[in-house]
């Protein structure tokens, strides 16, 4: 066709005129790394699970969660949530309340009797577990799940480890408990309970086992000398713990002490409370400020009547009076002792200074390294001998259940590759989703669901539950606070503010893709994307 | 304004979408069937904001007349970057004459169409700040004075931006054009002239005027369906940032059009029959500044000699907008510095 001087097309749609020659950058859908997930000591895709959970499929939602922690309902009770402190909900009102909804999902599979997915084809090989608290179950789990054959031996009567016996049932049901763990009993796990592994080595040989996992825990409370007259009774905490949690609480007296600041002086303190003491102090040589345990709890320790004695240790226990020396904090923050001294009427006195591992099962295994009473490991949880790997309190990290179960995770992937003769591929980290790689305009203002706290004078005398679970209404909203950082949840920004119609709707559940024909490479999208989701890249020259 | 409240945390309601919304309280914009009345390979500059109010009004007009409009276009940017034969980017039935005279054409068309019995088809005219404030303006008040049956849409990019960024009379006071160069104790465009469109469209008594920006899609599309269920003169005069003639990066312009909103410059209400029936809230008061660094023709108030003394002026007029209009509610944050740009 002829066309007129200076017109190269055609007479028709502009569509021939492909401007995306104009581009010299283009725009590339991400998905980066969310802050929670990064902050989960266990692995979680918290962001993937709480996605699905916004559009109300729970089951999709739970399946994604036990995908890498088999014990939502046992974590969305005890977990200390590093994900909402790092959550970037935070700078805007409040963080998302992850923990609520996991315990949600958690109790809704429970309810539904969800299982767990099925395990893999058998490959034949034999792992020994020594432990049945969250890193032993966790690392069964996963195991199972890869198609090895598990034992798993524990030294007490019941499975849980610490989550049965460190945990008071009035934070952890134990009917909650017993049904995760039965769950991931249920995938087919050769279970030997009340037997103590004394030689590790010898064990192995003995079963023929691939690789064994020490998941041991730190069951020994730490004593410190005290001078103390022979009436006063003095105990650790973890073993009244254990005792209460066995159905044999010991006799504690309507006054008791309890000396340390960690969470388990806080659960030691509680758990007397229930049992009938008036009076439950904690004793604690630094401040407020300074103590390890979670602020969460001692909230609810302070609001069930247990007080607290800052900067204050304890010199001596004789005849019902506990002799306290109080401290000041020096410019570095450690305590010092002043030389004052009060009085403090008690009739017992449960230390929560700490907990030591018992390694001794290791006797045999010589090389294994043993650095200030833990084990040492490896990134894939192995230790220095052949097939031996550890996890959970029993090797250097924050000794909590969540760090227990990525512990637990962390080791069948190593055993696994260990025993298949593979390499262990971990896939490359997403850019972090920090706050300022999102445009937060587009998020609502929200505040954050509370938790119904059982009233507080309930909780004095009963072990019942404290924390109450959220309903489903509460459950959606929660879930739909989430800010999605990094990762598209099809809010169809893109699709709209593009000049060029040149972003492509896929559809629900598929995204969006760009038309590079049209793209002029203006950058709106980028950002205007709530959620940071979309980044620019130099084109291809 | 009617906007129904959507319970929904998320996103609220500022996004363009959402896959858990339903249909009615996503905006014409999210749907994968939307007109498109303006397609792919236009030549607009990247980051063009007039494009994307085109579509987006023009679109939300076509979802209001079941696809019976005619849209009658002045000359300007829209025009010239839409059409250059023998292309056309525009999926509706559109129609150019002159620079000056798309009110009447669009008054002559409506006529037609009355005249043919055709009263579904609805008539739309648009223009830039240009065609509609100077070139067109004697046509206009005409069409508003005999309360013409046409949504007449203003796409206010502040200056003849085509030929060159020249000043109209919608250029604000300070900035720099091709033709108020920044030299001389007041630099950029004078202070105290321009003319105020919507509040001469609404001293004509018309049953509708309303005014918008592109950064808050829900309410363009509110306003372009509120003016098509009114029959007679309506005006709708809509901010869109030129990343050319404001010297903005391409990716800025919907952050500078919500600044404009933001800090009171361009206030965002709507009215009828001469009286504002609603204004859109300030989310988080901005100051002045904000707005003005992100473009390079206010660059001289902020140079090697800074101008805090017109900074201060323009935020005068940003502070009488907020007073005139109630844009400062107790639902305003003071965000002065907490306006987060991804």
């Amino acid at each position: 066709m002829e066309t007129p001087f200076a017109i190269t097309l055609d007479a028709g749609t502009s569509r021939a005129n492909h401007t995306g020659s104009w581009r010299i950058e283009r725009p590339l859908y991400v998905d980066r790394l969310p802050p929670c997930n990064n902050a989960c000591p266990a692995g979680e895709d918290i962001q993937g699970w709480l996605y699905e959970a916004e559009s109300g499929n729970y089951e999709a939602a739970w399946r994604k969660l036990v995908a890498v922690n088999p014990f939502p309902s046992i974590m969305g009770r005890i977990c200390f949530h590093p994900c909402e402190t790092a959550c970037n909900r935070v700078q805007v009102d409040d963080a998302v309340g992850i923990n609520a909804v996991e315990r949600f999902l958690g109790d809704l599979a429970i309810e539904h009797g969800w299982a767990l997915p099925a395990t893999a084809l058998d490959t034949g090989k034999r792992i020994l577990v020594v432990g049945a608290g969250p890193a032993g179950l966790s690392a069964t789990y996963h195991l199972r799940r890869l198609g090895h054959q598990v034992r798993l031996v524990d030294s007490a009567e019941q499975l849980g480890g610490m989550m049965r016996y460190g945990i008071p049932a009035y934070r952890l049901p134990r009917a909650t408990l017993d049904a995760e763990i039965a769950r991931v009993v249920g995938v087919g796990v050769e279970v030997v309970v009340g037997h103590v592994v004394h030689d590790i080595e010898a064990e192995r040989r003995a079963g023929k086992f691939d690789a064994v996992f020490l998941a041991v825990g730190a069951q020994i409370g730490r004593r410190v000398d005290i001078p103390a007259g022979d009436s006063s009774k003095v105990i650790d905490a973890v073993s009244f713990l254990h005792q209460v949690a066995a159905g044999d609480p010991p006799l504690l007296g309507r006054r008791v002490a309890v000396y340390g600041g960690g969470d388990t002086a806080l659960d030691a303190a509680r758990t007397a409370r229930r049992l009938g003491a008036t009076d439950a102090v904690i004793i604690y040589r630094r401040n407020r400020e300074r103590m390890p345990a979670h602020g969460e709890e001692l909230e609810q320790a302070l609001g069930e009547g247990v007080t607290m004695r800052w900067l204050s240790t304890v010199d001596r226990f004789e005849d019902g009076r506990l002799v306290l020396e109080t401290m000041r904090l020096s410019d570095q923050g450690f305590p010092e002792p002043t030389g004052e001294y009060e009085e403090l009427d008690a009739d017992s006195l449960l230390l929560a200074l700490g907990q030591d591992t018992d390694l001794s099962l290791l006797n045999g295994a010589h090389d294994v390294v043993v650095n200030d009473g833990v084990v040492e490991v490896q990134s894939t949880m192995m230790t220095n001998v052949d097939g031996v790997f550890a996890g959970g309190d029993a090797v250097p990290a924050d000794r909590t259940a969540t760090v227990a179960v990525g512990h637990g995770k962390r080791a069948a992937r190593g055993i696994d590759a260990y025993v298949m003769g593979t390499a262990l591929e971990s896939a490359p980290k997403h850019e972090l989703a920090t706050f300022e790689k999102l445009n937060t305009w587009y998020y609502s203002e929200a505040p954050r669901t509370q938790r119904p706290e059982l009233e507080r004078i309930r909780r004095q005398t009963n072990f019942e539950e404290v924390v109450g679970g959220l309903t489903e209404e509460n459950a959606l909203f929660e879930a739909r606070r989430c800010l999605s950082c990094g990762n598209c949840f099809e809010c169809d920004n893109c699709f709209g503010v593009c000049p060029d119609n040149a972003v492509i709707k896929l559809g629900d559940g598929q995204r969006y893709q760009f038309d590079f024909d049209f793209c002029k490479g203006c950058g709106i999208c980028v950002k205007e994307c709530p959620c940071g989701a979309i980044t620019m890249v130099p084109e291809r020259t | 304004m009617t906007r129904k409240p959507v319970h929904f945390y998320q996103v609220g309601s500022f996004a363009v979408g959402n896959r858990l919304l339903d249909d009615e309280n996503r905006t014409v914009q999210s749907n994968p069937n939307r007109t498109n009345s303006i397609d792919s390979g236009h030549r607009a500059c990247q980051g063009c904001g007039e494009v994307l109010g085109a579509r987006y009004a023009l679109d939300a007009a076509m979802r209001a007349s079941n696809g019976q409009l005619v849209a009658v276009n002045a000359t300007g940017c829209l025009e010239v970057f839409s059409t250059p034969y023998p292309e056309t980017s525009w999926r509706i039935a559109w129609l150019h004459s002159l620079f000056g005279n798309a009110p009447a054409v669009a008054t002559g068309v409506a006529a037609a169409m009355r005249v043919k019995g055709k009263s579904e088809v609805r008539v739309v005219a648009q223009a830039g700040d240009g065609g509609t404030v100077d070139i067109g303006f004697g046509c206009l008040s005409g069409m508003f004075e005999r309360n013409d049956d046409v949504l007449f849409i203003c796409y206010d990019n502040q200056g003849y931006m085509n030929t060159g960024v020249q000043r109209s009379a919608a250029t604000p006071p300070a900035a720099r054009t091709a033709t108020t160069v920044t030299a001389g104790p007041e630099p950029g465009n004078v202070f105290g002239q321009g003319k105020d469109l919507p509040r001469i469209a609404m001293a004509h008594d018309i049953p509708y005027v309303a005014t918008a920006t592109v950064a808050d899609l829900h309410d363009l599309e509110q306003k372009v369906e509120r003016a098509m269920e009114i029959h007679g003169a309506r005006y709708l005069h809509v901010l869109v940032p030129c990343p050319l003639g404001w010297g903005s990066a391409s990716d800025e312009t919907i952050h500078i059009a919500r600044l404009a909103k933001e800090t009171g410059l361009f206030p965002v209400f709507e009215a009828e029959h001469g009286k504002v029936t609603g204004v859109s809230p300030i989310r988080r008061r901005t100051p002045v500044e904000e707005y003005l660094k992100l473009q390079r023709r206010y660059a001289h108030l902020f140079g090697p000699t800074p101008r805090p003394d017109i900074v201060a002026r323009l935020q005068e007029i940003a502070d009488e907008n907020i007073a005139r209009y109630g844009l400062v509610t107790n639902d305003t944050e003071d965000s002065v510095s907490t306006e987060v740009t991804a």
